[in-house]
């Protein structure tokens, strides 16, 4: 089974999916991000998913799951680089991803999480 | 009387002996009939085409038309068909014009009473009416084919994608929106998104006529979409019936921002963008 690697820079995880995912592999992710989050004490985590092409509703679910994880650690999630054909499918799965942030690509996922992480600390 | 019998016995021979004054006079009979719409020289080319490749089949009485050696005027009678569609004529001017040949024919044989010249007669005219067939059936094509040139062509026209601003897209729809041109728009505009970067997306519906529950139902998807992808849409220029419709058939717009007209909406994506325009100050 392939594993996500987690990436920390500064007070953020960067997962960034390059792989066909099994549901296996998304379980894994699940664990590990939330021994991560729990180790680093990050406030953000941003998944790319620039890459993937193909989803079905268990990887829907799945960012709903980690952004919640997260919110428990008081972390905000940014789904990022998400595909046309990718968005579609999830709406037509009837999955809109309640309560995850979402942006066009990395960069600006970062800058929300940094416009996030200074709203915290004033 | 031999001589005269043996002639008159083919009618294959009959009519290539005769060949010049039969399209000279079937052509004088078409010309009439479609009243000058085309002209001699353009019919007589045409028909001595068709009068060669129709000539070596006339005996072949009892075959039919779709077998291989009908091949070339198959070919033949189709492109005929074809130009008559683009010329504006109607069917039953081209089917006429290849009936009128069994009228000049029977004028010629009109004088003999050979029984076997008149059953040679009965297999031509019936090659004749299955030939006034096949140019309905390749002007029926030929329409069919324009017509779904012109819809694919019409889903290219009405929904382009415009960049209004750095960051802001513009889709202004025009029109009846069916199910497959709302699908159309909803790929173009997140490819859109996605090829510049944009955050912020109008759907504007101001030429938009008609809105029904799968309509809106497919606008609002691809609103969700856009969100999912990171940007924002907003709808803007819903006409006052249309707005009444909605609110009549219970569709939620929820937390999707709409705004009264273009302006409105450019302006709020700008803000949003942390874009002021401000007026210059006149000295």
């Amino acid at each position: 089974m392939e594993r996500v690697p987690i990436l920390k820079i500064g007070g953020v995880l960067l997962v960034s999916i390059q792989i066909d995912l099994q549901d296996q592999s998304v379980l894994a992710l699940q664990e590990d991000l939330a021994e991560k989050i729990s180790s680093t004490g990050a406030h953000g985590v941003v998944i790319d998913i620039s890459a993937v092409e193909i989803v079905d509703s268990f990887i829907g679910r799945m960012f709903a799951t980690i952004a919640s994880i997260s919110r428990l650690f008081d972390a905000d999630t940014v789904v990022v680089g998400m595909r046309p054909a990718v968005a579609i499918t999830l709406v037509e799965l009837g999955l809109t991803l309640g309560g995850v942030r979402t942006a066009l690509d990395l960069e600006r996922g970062m800058k929300i999480l940094g416009q996030l992480g200074r709203g915290r600390e004033s | 009387m031999t001589a005269d019998a043996q002639r008159a016995q083919n009618l294959t021979d009959l009519l290539r002996a005769d060949a010049d004054t039969l399209i000279g006079t079937w052509v004088d009979t078409v010309a009439a009939l479609l009243r000058g719409r085309s002209t001699k020289k353009e019919l007589e080319g045409d028909f001595k085409e068709l009068f060669a490749a129709l000539l070596p089949l006339v005996g072949n009485d009892g075959k039919s038309i779709a077998g291989p050696e009908f091949a070339d005027l198959r070919a033949l009678l189709e492109e005929y068909s074809r130009g008559r569609v683009r010329a504006g004529f109607t069917p039953s001017e081209t089917a006429s014009s290849v009936f009128a040949l069994k009228r000049v024919v029977f004028d010629l044989t009109e004088n003999s009473d050979d029984p076997l010249m008149f059953r040679q007669l009965m297999a031509f005219s019936g090659l004749l009416d299955a030939l006034g067939l096949l140019t309905f059936e390749s002007y029926a094509q030929a329409r069919e084919e324009i017509i779904r040139e012109q819809s694919e062509q019409l889903l290219e026209l009405t929904t382009p994608v415009v960049k209004v601003w750095e960051g802001v897209l513009a889709v202004p729809l025009v029109g009846t929106l069916d199910s497959a041109r709302t699908q159309v728009v909803m790929e173009k505009l997140l490819e859109a998104l996605v090829e510049t970067g944009s955050e912020h997306a109008i759907i504007d519906i101001t030429g938009v006529f008609a809105v029904d529950t799968q309509v809106a139902q497919h606008l609002l998807k691809t609103v969700v979409a856009a969100r999912l992808m990171g940007a924002e849409c907003i709808v803007s220029g819903i006409r006052p019936q249309i707005a009444q419709t909605i609110v009549a058939l219970g569709i939620e717009f929820g937390d999707i921002v709409t705004k009264a007209s273009l302006a409105d909406a450019l302006r709020h994506a700008l803000r949003k963008e942390g874009v002021d325009v401000v007026r210059r100050e006149t000295v």
